[in-house]
């Protein structure tokens, strides 16, 4: 291919931007003409411009596990990834669908468990299910809405399908990152942007203020955002996301409930909350309901939540959704409560809990992706292909030890979209996340998070493995 | 405006207010130690310790070890180290409530002051480090003025920085006018210098130094910005501004207090003080910032819930 693709090389993974070499799609072509006649040390030019733009915001997220607070630029990829309004319309619908579907699972798992007494789903999955609330039982959730914001993962096959990888449907983060990266987008490349039609993302966080309006009680509207603090890995994002809605950043320690009632302390005394926007886990909101430990917390939260004289977002206990061995029986659950097909289809997934399926994976471990089913963020998940001896015995012991703790699924290629690296363009593994907002109304702003795999080959899309972004455009026609 | 927003940005302030205060009174000393004085080595530096209100062990003052107690060490509670430590982690805590210009200011003042405490131990000449802290504090606080809102937030700042002020001042005046031993000119040079006033007294006094026109200029000036009467009324308007925006009614109290300390250092002649003692006057302000102190912390930071529930 002519420079500065001279090193790209189309592997068996679906090319984002090609068809075949040195043949882009259609919607790429306005970027590749683009990248043919620019200088080349314009790119490294618009990459610093980038960077420091990034830098000069602040963009961080932390690392866990390092020094503590090891606070790191979010690596953006220079070159957006690009798809069809097409394609997009197919995106939307199936995620509508999806969404409608695992929130009336929540409902009926939280009240009459249907689908479990017509054996749809065996209850034991859900009872032996990490994120299951127990205490989340009989209490009436406004609007019965579960998920006000979720984060799904879709990845492409190398036929060019989108599938899901995952259901994020406690505290998804990285909103931030797909509204920062499009402003700085723009500076960059405004011809482009305005050539190609770029449908607009701007608005997303008016729609997550209304979504979150949309379930306040009538005539009452304090909504704060509940944050761990400034030494957790999205501090940058919660801060963000309360000063683009203009409302208060608090802490557990701000919040006081008195008579099932919250309030948080303010210079001009207590004043009266009703929504919280809440990017604290289940595990730590109240340390006299759930982990007695949690010092993130509100002690008496729940007691307030199960009242109806506050409203969660995302509602305590959504996490039962998004457990890795119930995203198996997705497809079951949305003909189940929809009588439709899915729109998306799932990856294939094996139950370790299943005698046959967990022989077959643990005989075959190099060419299985293990994965924890209640963890996020890429840890705790063994990659076989990539893994080493040792990996993957400590596996298969983890493995046999809690079988119901692990899913396998074949390893997929990810699709691979082009990537600005040291001056040469190659492509990368991405992964897509939309953001689908869930209040009176289901909102999917267009365009998300695209992910990408730096490291050459990789399949770890993850920020705290080494992963970056990229700004994601969908195309108005 | 939260409670613990507010209270992070008041410390923020104060700890920083008390890095400059130190960073003064030690540059100040530092100079006239160069020269030969009746007393000894070990007497200068008690008094040292004893105007930036530390109390001295009996037993001689190690001068190397006093210098690096006060600089860099970092767990001493009173080094310039710490403070300045203290102040960026409570301005962490805020960091979307400041703007970023300060932000920056105080984070690369951080990083410089404990790359030079790392050096100090050395040996090595400690006064880089402490015009460093000096300078920052003077464009750190034209970067609040210039950047930020003049809201309520910005006023708990003004706040912070005049309390601490007001609470330091007489500690160091105490220690110059009622301390042993008798001083001689170029330890009351000093004591201007401490405050950053040499200047500003000569043009209102001329360089005639004066015990009493020193402790007229120090405690009761309208317009010196290190007077203890300037940072008393600058306190005071913080405290009517802050209780203007709150919808707080308990406020009555907090400007009761600051009111009267104001009225006392604005009607009071040094002839009156000294008929009392100064030594006692000086105690009575220490005593009343205390108490607005805690009463500020009582109405707006730490109140308890059952009263604010009947407010």
């Amino acid at each position: 291919m002519p420079a500065p693709f001279s090193d790209y090389e189309i592997g068996a993974a679906y090319d984002e931007m090609f068809r075949a070499s040195g043949r882009p799609r259609t919607h790429y072509k306005n970027l590749y003409t683009l990248l043919l006649n620019l200088p080349s040390d314009e790119l490294y030019r618009c990459k610093k411009e980038a960077d420091l733009s990034f830098f000069n915001q602040g963009i961080t997220f932390t690392v866990y596990g390092r020094a503590e607070g090891t606070e790191q630029i979010f690596p953006n990829d220079l070159l957006p990834r690009i798809i069809t309004s097409s394609e997009w319309a197919t995106i939307e619908r199936g995620l509508t669908q999806r969404i409608t579907a695992l929130n009336l699972f929540l409902a009926d798992v939280y009240h009459e468990r249907r689908i479990l007494k017509d054996r749809v789903i065996p209850g034991e999955i859900i009872y032996t299910c990490k994120h299951f609330r127990r205490q989340m039982h009989g209490v009436k959730v406004p609007r019965d809405v579960y998920i006000s914001v979720a984060g799904t993962d879709l990845i492409r096959l190398p036929d060019g399908r989108f599938v899901v990888l995952e259901d994020n449907l406690r505290v998804p983060s990285g909103v931030s990152y797909m509204l920062t990266s499009r402003k700085v987008m723009k500076q960059i490349f405004p011809t482009l942007f305005r050539k190609c039609g770029v449908r607009p993302i701007e608005q997303y966080s008016q729609a997550l203020l209304s979504t979150l309006r949309s379930l306040a009680p009538e005539g009452r509207s304090t909504i704060v955002l509940l944050t761990p603090g400034i030494y957790n890995s999205a501090y940058f994002e919660h801060a963000f996301l309360a000063r683009q809605m203009g409302i208060e950043l608090v802490e557990g320690r701000d919040l006081v409930v008195h008579d099932n009632t919250v309030y948080m302390r303010t210079t001009s005394g207590l004043q009266r909350v009703d929504v919280i926007y809440r990017r604290v886990d289940d595990d730590f909101v109240d340390p006299l309901a759930f982990r007695a430990d949690s010092s993130l917390g509100v002690a008496g939260l729940f007691n307030a939540y199960r009242a109806g004289n506050v409203v969660l977002a995302n509602a305590l206990g959504s996490g039962v959704a998004d457990d890795k061995a119930i995203y198996s029986y997705v497809p079951k659950i949305i003909r189940y409560y929809l009588d439709e097909d899915p729109i998306v289809d799932n990856v294939e997934t094996l139950l370790m809990t299943d005698r046959a399926q967990r022989e077959e994976v643990c005989g075959n471990l190099d060419k299985y992706v293990v994965k924890a089913v209640g963890e996020s963020g890429g840890y705790g998940m063994l990659i076989g292909p990539h893994s080493s001896r040792e990996q993957r015995a400590e596996f298969r012991e983890k493995i046999l030890a809690d079988p119901r703790n692990y899913i396998a699924q074949p390893t997929l290629a990810l699709s691979a979209a082009p990537c600005f690296m040291n001056g040469r363009i190659e492509p990368r593994h991405v992964d897509l996340r939309p953001y689908v907002l869930f209040g009176e109304k289901i909102t999917i702003v267009p365009g998300g998070l695209t992910r990408v795999a730096l490291r050459k080959g990789s399949l770890v899309v993850n920020s705290s493995q080494g992963g970056g972004s990229k700004d994601t455009w969908v195309l108005q026609n | 405006m939260l409670s613990r927003v507010a209270d992070s940005l008041y410390w923020m302030s104060r700890y920083f207010e008390r890095a400059e205060h130190c960073a003064r009174v030690l540059e100040a000393n530092y100079n006239l130690m160069l020269n030969p004085s009746k007393l000894s080595t070990a007497e200068r530096w008690q008094r040292i310790m004893a105007s930036l209100g530390i109390a001295a062990t009996a037993s001689g003052i190690d001068p190397q070890s006093a210098m690096i107690s006060l600089t860099s060490d970092p767990d001493g509670e009173a080094s310039i180290a710490s403070c300045v430590a203290k102040s960026r982690e409570n301005a962490g805590q805020v960091r979307e409530q400041i703007s970023s210009e300060m932000w920056e200011r105080l984070n690369r003042l951080y990083h410089q002051v404990t790359q030079a405490s790392t050096g100090l131990e050395t040996d090595s000449d400690p006064m880089g480090l402490v015009a460093a802290v000096r300078e920052g504090s003077y464009q750190f606080h034209g970067m609040t003025d210039a950047t930020m809102n003049h809201g309520e937030g910005w006023q708990f700042i003004q706040l912070g920085k005049y309390m601490e002020r007001s609470c330091a001042l007489p500690v160091l005046l105490d220690a110059y006018f009622s301390g042993a031993g008798e001083a001689d000119v170029l330890d009351w040079v000093a004591l201007l210098a401490s405050c950053a006033a040499f200047e500003s007294y000569c043009k209102v006094y001329t360089a005639d130094l004066r015990p009493d026109s020193m402790a007229e200029f120090l405690l009761l000036n309208p317009e010196f910005p290190y007077s203890v009467r300037y940072a008393v009324e600058r306190m005071d308007a913080a405290i009517a501004a802050i209780s203007q925006t709150s919808r707080t009614k308990a406020t009555g109290r907090i400007e009761r207090i600051a009111g009267r300390l104001r009225a006392s250092l604005a009607y009071v002649q040094i002839a009156d003080i000294k008929i009392g003692g100064l030594h006692r006057y000086l105690h009575n302000v220490i005593e009343q910032c205390s108490s607005l102190h805690s009463a500020v912390q009582a109405v707006y930071i730490d109140y308890p819930i059952q009263s604010a529930l009947e407010a």
